[in-house]
């Protein structure tokens, strides 16, 4: 039995979404090829060598890989998907984008965001924003899937590397092009790797008063994340919003500030280990998931926990 | 310029769910239903694009049992001119799904398709993706701003670290995020017209596709319940808790 991960990058960094999906493989399969899509790329083809049960790495390293389009990475692995029984992506926007067009021209399903193995071909998958759990069962014989990596544990890694293979990549004739790209610059940690998130919600009330979690995030290490209701009021920007249709998180530690509860806002993180809500309103549906909750004016909340860390 | 647009029959986005006593699914009895929300931002960019001229007309497409043309007169209320129902089960698996959109895409020839990224129901967020792949056309999911002419389309897409454009030669397949646009609240007028558009029923068999079947539910349950919190008084206690309790911060 064999699966074929494919790499989380940026070109530069192997992403720890990657050792997830590894672990994720490694339930599954007996062998696990790591493939890496990229454009001089080579640092994290080392990096892939390096995880623990990983049997090899398989690489393509293409200037129009640089910003992959889901019909490249599509076209890419379907070179060699006739080799694997278990074919498994990131579910991020990219692994999302890509992964259904390898399944139909496959003629196979996709099992979407998968957060645990019950056997090779049974798998547990959230659905109704994460309101029920579904134990799904594949009759096909390559199971694709996308896995919801905050669900399982990175792989480490090994004291030997695996070995390396170059892949032949023909872009195709371009009736999708990449134009441009805008991304966040940060000095915080990813949301997806951060060990603890703050997030905020419409109860901050202005874009300016949303800045007040920077310095209680610069005192933890944190992350920060968004409400979909501070996102459409204009306080965070989307690549932030936590939820059914943003980023899925589960650090140790994740504080709602300002943040009621909506189930699709709920979705997003109520896997975190401790939770703790901040709210004025008793009543927030927050607090039912919070192991923490302290009902109370969020801005006297923030100045007082700065300077108690 | 045609455009169409894939509609899907849902739960409502503010009701609660709840799973079956038997683990067969979730009870959707006398729930209130409604479109899919990222299906009527799909159908309001049509739209928009037909009034701003560069579209001629909106077909709106669904898939299920007849309660779901209640989501096409909807779709037409909001301006969508016609609209086609396959005819067929409620709950099939994305494959089906993108392989019946394609049968109507062939005798359609529309130069856009739109769908919503995900339904919030499955959370699969595959359709679109398939369809353009079978189709052999250019995708750009997660739309946040579409741009038509006459030959192409130029979408921002949300992705994970912010925000990417692409430029697709049309025929092309868009998937639509939340902040592409809000959809217009539907008029009295407007609704009393959808009912007289007509709608198209066509079955999977007339569009020469076969249905197959690659999964089983196996049990739905609920999620493991969190054991409960405490509430704690100040910020000092919490601090204090999460130092010493919890032991998550230093």
């Amino acid at each position: 039995m064999k699966a074929l991960v494919i790499a989380e990058h940026d070109n530069q960094k192997l992403k720890a979404a990657t050792r997830a999906l590894v672990t994720a493989a490694l339930q599954t399969a007996d062998q696990v090829d790591v493939l890496v899509a990229g454009s001089a790329c080579g640092a994290v083809v080392t990096a892939a060598t390096r995880i623990a049960g990983v049997s090899s790495v398989r690489f393509a390293d293409h200037d129009s890989l640089g910003h992959p389009l889901a019909e490249a990475l599509a076209a890419l692995v379907l070179t060699i998907s006739a080799e694997y029984e278990f074919i498994l992506a990131a579910a991020t926007t990219t692994g999302k984008s890509f992964l259904p067009r390898v399944a139909a021209l496959l003629d196979v399903a996709q099992i979407s965001e998968i957060t645990a193995v019950v056997d090779r071909s049974t798998f547990v998958r959230p659905i109704y924003a994460g309101s029920a759990l579904a134990t799904i069962r594949s009759s096909d014989t390559i199971k694709i899937m996308t896995v919801r990596t905050s669900a399982f544990a990175e792989a480490t890694d090994a004291a030997v590397a695996a070995p390396v293979a170059a892949l032949e990549f023909k872009p195709l004739a371009g009736k999708a092009t990449f134009v441009s790209e805008n991304l966040a610059t940060s000095s915080r940690p990813d949301l997806a790797a951060a060990r603890v998130v703050i997030s905020g919600g419409r109860g901050l009330g202005s874009a300016e008063n949303f800045r007040l979690l920077d310095k209680l995030a610069d005192k933890l290490g944190a992350g920060i994340g968004a409400s979909r209701a501070a996102v459409d009021s204009g306080y965070a920007p989307n690549d932030m919003q936590i939820g059914q249709t943003g980023k899925v998180v589960a650090p140790d530690l994740y504080i709602a500030i300002g943040i009621s509860g909506a189930i699709q806002h709920l979705a997003g993180m109520k896997d975190s280990k401790v939770i703790v809500a901040i709210n004025k309103d008793a009543e927030a549906p927050i607090f039912q998931v919070a192991d923490y909750g302290l009902v109370a004016d969020l801005f006297t909340a923030l100045q007082e926990m700065e300077a108690l860390l | 310029m045609k455009i169409l647009v894939a509609v899907k029959r849902t739960i409502d986005a503010y009701v609660k769910v709840r799973v079956r006593s038997d683990n067969t699914g979730v009870d959707l009895a006398n729930l209130k239903m409604a479109m899919n929300p990222f299906c009527e931002i799909a159908v309001e960019e049509a739209v928009r694009l037909k009034e701003k001229g560069l579209a001629t007309e909106v077909i709106a497409v669904t898939i299920g049992s007849d309660k779901a043309q209640e989501q096409l007169r909807e779709a037409m209320a909001l301006g969508a001119d016609r609209s086609i129902h396959i005819q067929a089960g409620d709950e099939l698996e994305p494959l089906n799904i993108a392989k019946l959109l394609k049968a109507v895409v062939l005798k359609e020839q529309p130069s856009l398709v739109l769908l919503g990224k995900q339904s919030i129901d499955s959370d699969n967020n595959q359709v679109g993706q398939m369809l353009a792949a079978l189709c052999d056309m250019p995708q750009a999911t997660f739309a946040s701003r579409v741009e038509l002419s006459s030959d192409k389309v130029v979408v921002s897409r949300e992705v994970d670290g912010g925000e990417q454009v692409l430029s697709l030669q049309l025929p092309s397949v868009v998937t639509t995020d939340l902040r592409l646009n809000e959809p217009r609240f539907k008029k009295l007028p407007e609704i009393m017209k959808a009912r007289k558009k007509p709608i198209e029923v066509v079955t999977p068999a007339q569009l020469g596709v076969e249905i197959k079947s690659h999964l089983t539910v196996v049990s739905v349950i609920d999620p493991p319940p969190r054991k409960a919190g405490v509430i704690v008084k100040t910020a000092a206690e919490l601090v204090d808790k999460l130092r010493n309790e919890a032991k998550v911060i230093a």
